[in-house]
């Protein structure tokens, strides 16, 4: 059904429809509205058979998530920034033990300066912490991925983050359809746990393993992630049948077949790129876009494949690799060894500072023109840094600079974009 | 594409009026995208809240920077923020007041703007009347209605309905049906002086 409503909502929706049996969270913006939604419907009993449990804190929410997913009950929740870096070493065991969990990351910036906006950091700061990583482009992507992960981890024994532009799409309000009960029950089995745990049968999970075994373990892990490879375009078609979208899979490509530069990028500033490269195609720009919905596992044959007729590659992203420039691009450069291409990496959107067409446009014909640096910072004001630099130069003290340079912009509340 | 920024402050309802305004264009088998400014909200302190509405997929992410209407939900804002940052020429303004613009100190920068495009509604008194709380949204949401025609009052309606519900749903009605009325007698008036003068 056509619904009109804010995307944490229609996520909200989307998980109820996937009959949780458990769901455990710590309320975090940007994420909040989700839980909430969940929460609220629990209560008023419009999902059957299911525990809302409040948690204490992040380390809490993920350990319940841990042991419930053990017990063989499909479990689900949902965090951002500070508290998914709060619950990290539960984040690791999940995945180590191969556990279905499925959760929400409502993508924001990570502190120290405090910033509740959107970036990519929180998520990315888990690249390597063995679960999968979606990213959605729009809310419509956001509910859709919300049913595939459920079955894609179940199937493949591995935990699921479905990551969302914090604010810019959990906060939006916008057209999405919701499918019916019937429809998800048609696409999503009910979880059938290899092992779990039972008061009646008592077995240990979560053995102590040495370098007998250890690194056949790890192993197990990665062959796991690549067998999700696999499952993840094959998903995407069974999704399509069933409900009649294109959602998911590993990549989507927009106008690179002819292109001779391509913009990669991911999650929602993917429209506003589109948008941008539209206006430049109809002044005869040769520009595409490669979006990559799965980071975790990465697609570097898809990406390569997307990649190998351009002759030059912008990376734009959400995060920064500090003492080097970029995280997803160094996964597409990667992707792109071999191949004869200039490689540009982009830093934007950090913290939630708006990526504008205007800017897009601007930094696109650089590139085109073959004017654009390695490492570029999307919209940087120099003279601010250059201030603070200064400063550090006439003075040498350490701590922090966020206040000083606050009081050399003055006043932001006021301030529209 | 047509583009609306809403100005307020915090503790006035503006990210649900975007909202509103979103679910009225949906009704009318529109897209629209309704989203706020994102800033750490607090009563009384700015927030801007965005809508925009189209017939296709709305893929565009970034802030309303060049609106083509604005709705501005506390007068005082004119002197604290740049709200008119961007509109385009000849875009329209609905201000909360009971002061025109000329007494509001915005004679000269509308000087040469369509009289109908330039729209004022006390809607935070007939907030307090229907509603008993002054709550300006509701009423300048069916005021833009008004003002623009790029949604109906029904379309309004109906997005009341679909955020409230009982007596603060029908209260909110009345207050939208009064704003809608007031916008159009004074846009009517608008036209009418205009084609005297000419």
């Amino acid at each position: 059904m056509l619904k009109q409503t804010e995307g944490s909502h229609a996520v909200a929706e989307a998980v109820a429809l996937c009959r949780p049996e458990v769901i455990c969270a710590y309320p975090i913006s940007p994420q909040t509205h989700i839980v909430e939604g969940l929460g609220e419907m629990v209560k008023a009993g419009e999902v059957a058979d299911c525990e809302f449990i409040n948690v204490e804190s992040e380390f809490a929410a993920m350990s319940v998530a841990i042991g419930s997913s053990a017990t063989g009950a499909r479990t689900y929740t949902a965090t951002a920034s500070q508290g998914l870096l709060f619950m990290v070493e539960a984040v690791y065991n999940a995945a180590g033990l191969g556990l279905p969990i499925v959760m929400t990351v409502a993508n924001r910036a990570i502190g120290a300066p405090i910033n509740i906006w959107n970036d990519h950091s929180d998520s990315l700061s888990q690249r390597d912490c063995g679960w999968i990583q979606l990213f959605a482009e729009t809310n419509q992507e956001a509910l859709d991925l919300h049913i595939q992960a459920f079955k894609l981890a179940e199937e493949v024994s591995l935990p699921v983050m479905v990551c969302m532009d914090g604010f810019i799409l959990t906060h939006a309000y916008e057209r999405v359809d919701v499918p019916t009960q019937e429809q998800v029950d048609a696409f999503l089995p009910p979880y059938e746990p290899r092992q779990m745990l039972d008061p009646k049968e008592p077995v240990s999970i979560g053995a102590m393993v040495g370098p007998e075994a250890f690194s056949e373990v790890r192993y197990l892990a990665h062959a796991k992630q690549m067998q999700a490879l696999e499952r993840i375009p094959q998903l995407a078609e069974q999704f399509k049948a069933v409900f009649g979208r294109d959602s998911g899979g590993l990549t989507h490509s927009y106008l690179v077949d002819d292109a001779d530069i391509v913009v990669v990028a991911m999650g929602s500033v993917l429209g506003t790129i589109k948008d941008t490269v539209d206006e430049m195609r109809q002044e005869g720009q040769r520009i595409g876009v490669l979006g990559i919905t799965s980071y975790r596992p990465f697609p570097l044959d898809s990406v390569r494949a997307a990649l190998q007729n351009a002759q030059r590659v912008v990376v734009l992203e959400k995060s920064l690799a500090v003492g080097i420039g970029g995280i997803l691009s160094t996964d597409v450069r990667m992707a792109m060894s071999g191949l004869q291409l200039h490689g540009h990496t982009v830093v934007a959107g950090l913290g939630g500072r708006a990526i504008t067409r205007k800017s897009l446009r601007g930094l696109f014909s650089k590139a085109i023109n073959g004017e654009l640096g390695h490492l570029t910072f999307l919209d940087l004001d120099w003279n601010v840094v250059n201030k603070q630099l200064e400063r550090e130069r006439t003075t040498r003290r350490s701590g922090p600079a966020a206040e000083s340079m606050l009081r050399d912009i003055g006043v932001v509340a006021a301030r529209i974009g | 594409m047509f583009q609306v920024r809403i100005h307020g402050r915090g503790g006035q309802g503006v990210v649900t009026a975007a909202e509103m305004l979103s679910i009225a264009a949906f009704e009318e088998g529109r897209h629209a995208q309704a989203f706020p400014s994102f800033g750490s909200e607090r009563t009384g302190a700015p927030v801007v809240a965005f809508c925009r509405i189209a017939d296709k997929e709305i893929r565009l992410r970034e802030p309303i920077m060049e609106p083509d209407a604005l709705i501005i939900q506390d007068p005082t804002l004119l002197y604290q923020v740049d709200v008119f940052s961007g509109l385009k020429k000849n875009g329209y303004i609905l201000i909360n007041t009971s002061r025109s613009f000329d007494e509001l100190g915005l004679g000269d920068y509308v000087r040469d703007w369509p009289q109908d495009r330039l729209c004022t509604v006390p809607a935070t008194d007939l907030s307090r009347k229907h509603v008993g709380r002054p709550m300006p949204n509701v009423p300048l949401l069916a005021g833009f209605a008004a003002a623009s025609g790029v949604i109906r009052l029904e379309s309004v309606i109906q997005a009341i309905n679909a955020k409230f519900s009982d007596k603060v749903a029908s209260n909110n009605v009345a207050a939208a049906s009064e704003a809608y009325q007031f916008v159009v007698d004074e846009v009517a008036h608008a036209r009418h002086g205009e084609t005297a003068h000419a």
